[in-house]
């Protein structure tokens, strides 16, 4: 279960300054742990309370994981996870 | 009816069409609302005469007074039509890497036009006009990111007509920029058919814009309710400008590039009911014609080039 993740600007400090980074899992937490497992400090920034960060948005394919399911939705082969700050307007 | 006593008379009523070739199946068909049909060109004159008029009917907007708003362009274009027609004066705030386009055609109107930093996009413009409401306390903001009157004419108007043409809407998706389209048509589909699915298609900007129109920054416009929306997507240049040309292509549609960003959510939408088997009917806004955009060369060359050249550029 391969997916490319595209990380932005001020969290590259956590993948080596790679744009984006390849990981395995079956949903987006299961992708962030790979990540961390491999690039220790991202989960942090982007987990809290075992919920998506209010200020952090994640795109499966475009889509707002938000509305499909949060932390636990499903990541298919191929797909592509866009990981982008919010300052506000991502919590529902 | 199609005679109208004037210009602003003929807002709305616009005709919704069904993309035969683009949509997946028979059983799952994509609609798009021509809100280019709009007497200045764009879904904008529709919030725009409604805050006018809403300003006019609780005396804030006199003869001779002046608008001040912060806009992209659209807004400020429709803004400028209704006051030269009804006798303001219009001063808008605008980004300055903007389309050269908007900028003329808000002169051609009489409109002033205030230039705010292109880092910060519509957030800054924003910010400069609000500056400028209390240095001129006579002006008259408008605000559309905060003005009832944005959503009330989509709720009373856009949504609808949206359902009178397919009473067998199951999806809307609407570009979220104010936030006025999706919050004014979802209240009003979730009020009638409380099954229908309102999508937001949020521009994803190059790294140097952080506008408002993807709630970024701090900033969420005063509008928003985010318990209105089922699903949002995130769409970049790239997407965008692909679905443009594929509405053109296929369709022959003539659009604005922020409407390939809805379309591209649209199809999406589409193929995951295509998926699990569902019927549904996908109404979409076409917020402009492409008119605006041609000096962007979005149209013409390779994919990457124009969506290298639309870098840094407010494009939806």
């Amino acid at each position: 279960m391969a997916v490319n993740v595209s990380i932005p600007t001020i969290l590259r400090t956590h993948t080596g300054g790679e744009k984006s980074v390849e990981a395995s899992g079956k949903t987006v937490l299961e992708v962030i742990d790979d990540i961390e497992a491999k690039h220790g400090g991202l989960k942090d920034r982007l987990v809290k309370d075992e919920k998506l960060h209010r200020f952090v948005n994640v795109y499966v394919n475009d889509e707002d994981v938000r509305f499909a399911g949060g932390l636990d939705a499903e990541v298919k082969d191929g797909d592509t996870v866009t990981i982008l700050p919010a300052v506000a307007g991502g919590a529902r | 009816m199609t005679r109208y006593e004037s210009l602003l008379d003929a807002l709305g009523g616009t005709p919704l069409v069904g993309l035969p070739r683009l949509s997946p199946s028979r059983d799952v068909r994509l609609w798009a609302k021509l809100e280019d049909r709009n007497p200045t060109g764009s879904i904008k004159d529709r919030p725009a005469l409604a805050m006018i008029e809403a300003a006019e009917r609780d005396g804030r907007l006199q003869r001779g007074s002046t608008i001040l708003e912060p806009t992209s362009g659209n807004t400020g274009i429709s803004l400028a039509m209704a006051a030269k027609l009804k006798g303001y004066g219009l001063v808008c705030v605008m980004p300055e890497n903007t389309s050269a386009e908007r900028k003329q055609l808000l002169q051609a109107y009489g409109a002033r036009i205030v230039y705010s930093p292109a880092a910060g996009g519509s957030n800054e413009a924003v910010r400069r006009a609000k500056e400028l409401a209390e240095s001129n306390p006579d002006w008259v903001m408008l605000y559309q990111y905060g003005n009832p009157a944005n959503a009330d004419a989509h709720y009373y108007g856009t949504g609808p007509e949206l359902l009178k043409d397919l009473p067998t809407l199951t999806h809307f998706v609407g570009g979220l920029g104010t936030t006025g389209t999706l919050v004014g048509v979802g209240r009003y589909l979730h009020e009638q058919k409380p099954d229908v699915q309102i999508i937001a298609a949020e521009p994803r900007y190059g790294e140097l814009v952080y506008g408002l129109r993807n709630l970024d920054e701090g900033f969420v416009p005063e509008l928003y309710d985010p318990d209105v929306l089922n699903g949002r997507f995130s769409v970049g240049a790239y997407d965008a400008l692909r679905r443009t040309r594929e509405l053109l292509e296929n369709e022959g549609i003539f659009a604005g590039i922020s409407t390939g960003a809805v379309l591209h959510a649209a199809m999406a939408v589409a193929e995951k009911a295509v998926a699990k088997g569902e019927q549904a009917d996908v109404a979409f806004v076409v917020a402009d014609a492409g008119w605006k955009y041609l000096s962007t060369g979005a149209y013409s060359g390779s994919l990457d080039e124009a969506a290298e050249r639309l870098d840094g550029q407010l494009w939806a």
